[in-house]
């Protein structure tokens, strides 16, 4: 794609993206895949994977930065600037007009019936998501990994859990098992 | 006093890892507690309609705060030093990551950030599943008969067209809230 409308394209696309993520940063994955992966071919899943990863260690939102660095990968320092701008742009209007009448807002029962529907199918994206990329996991074949992710699941849902313990102690077991490899293993390891 | 906001949300943005519902007391504690600029009911409407309106909770309770205190310039300087830290951070984590990519340990450790994050969107999926279904947000509140049918009828309509014919994510959720319209405004 040329610059200027490649541009155009990460402008619409944010804008769009940041208006429909409703129900917390997560969505946004699914989003990206769709549009950055499947349709413009401007990166592969594992680098999603990875670009998620990342999003997630760091502070902030995690949509602003899985959304800043999809930008960043199809497009450069500009493509940053755009994807910040433009997901930013869609819920300070928003919120700057609810702010203005949010008890009405709040109260209006098509609306909430509206969001209602519209909250079963961000589930079911996050569903369709999770399905994919457990299978782009299991076919690394590391016993570690589809260890790793159904381990990650229950320590933050069942066990609680803080977040940047559950991200730690997992590059920890990481780094662990390769020591362990390279110390006492014949095999090459997977790198 | 924008000042002020800056440096409150600064502090926020920084602080703020793992994103979502873990973040609210930390919001709460900087805002309510400590600054005083909204009261504690205000709070609770501010996470309802981050809820129910689309963006990040953290960039919503910002944008709302800081139109509040100082009107849209409040909201706009809230909004981008919540955001700030987490970008700057994201972006250098991102270079160094691509820069030691053949390095086997800092391979190693990108694949297990890789699987457990999986593992936290895999909860955060839940949560918002079992909020679908039986409108509780912890598995402990959950009442297997108060099941919202029309929601799992959605859930399972949109998941079949999504990975079957592949339709979009905004299409399909706006099929979805006009179907939601109906559905709910009949039962």
């Amino acid at each position: 794609m040329k610059k200027p409308r490649l541009y155009l394209w990460l402008c619409g696309v944010n804008l769009l993206i940041s208006a429909f993520t409703f129900g917390g940063g997560y969505v946004v994955v699914p989003m990206i895949k769709k549009y950055y992966v499947t349709q413009k071919h401007l990166f592969t899943e594992p680098e999603l994977m990875e670009m998620a990863a990342i999003a997630q260690s760091s502070p902030g939102a995690i949509a602003i930065n899985l959304s800043i660095l999809a930008g960043k990968r199809a497009a450069g320092t500009m493509g940053v600037l755009i994807s910040g701008v433009c997901s930013l742009i869609p819920p300070i209007i928003i919120l700057s007009f609810v702010s203005q009448w949010y008890a009405a807002f709040s109260a209006n029962p098509y609306l909430a019936a509206v969001l209602k529907g519209m909250q079963a199918c961000v589930a079911a994206m996050m569903a369709d998501l999770i399905l994919n990329m457990y299978q782009a996991i299991l076919k690394e074949k590391s016993a570690l990994l589809c260890f790793l992710a159904p381990a990650a699941f229950i320590a933050c849902f069942f066990l609680n859990i803080n977040v940047i313990l559950i991200l730690l102690a997992s590059s920890l077991m990481c780094l662990l098992t390769l020591f362990w490899k390279l110390r006492f293993g014949k095999e090459e390891p997977a790198a | 006093m924008i000042i002020q906001l800056i440096f409150t949300f600064l502090k926020i943005g920084m602080f703020s890892i793992g994103g979502g519902y873990a973040i609210i007391p930390l919001i709460q504690e900087q805002v309510v507690t400590q600054q005083g600029w909204i009261g504690e009911k205000v709070f609770t409407d501010i996470i309802t309609i981050s809820q129910m309106t689309p963006g990040p909770l953290a960039v919503n309770t910002s944008t709302f705060v800081g139109i509040q205190i100082a009107g849209i310039p409040g909201a706009i300087a809230a909004t981008c030093s919540c955001v700030i830290s987490g970008v700057l951070i994201s972006i250098l984590l991102y270079e160094f990551f691509k820069k030691y990519k053949s390095s086997q340990y800092i391979f190693r450790i990108l694949n297990g950030l890789k699987a457990s994050s999986l593992g936290l969107i895999m909860a955060a999926g839940l949560t918002i599943l079992l909020l679908t279904f039986f409108g509780a947000s912890d598995y402990h509140d959950v009442n297997l008969w108060n099941v919202d049918l029309v929601a799992v009828a959605l859930f399972c309509a949109s998941l079949f067209c999504m990975r079957k014919w592949k339709t979009g994510p905004v299409c399909t959720m706006l099929v979805c809230g006009v179907v939601g319209l109906f559905a709910y405004s009949i039962f």
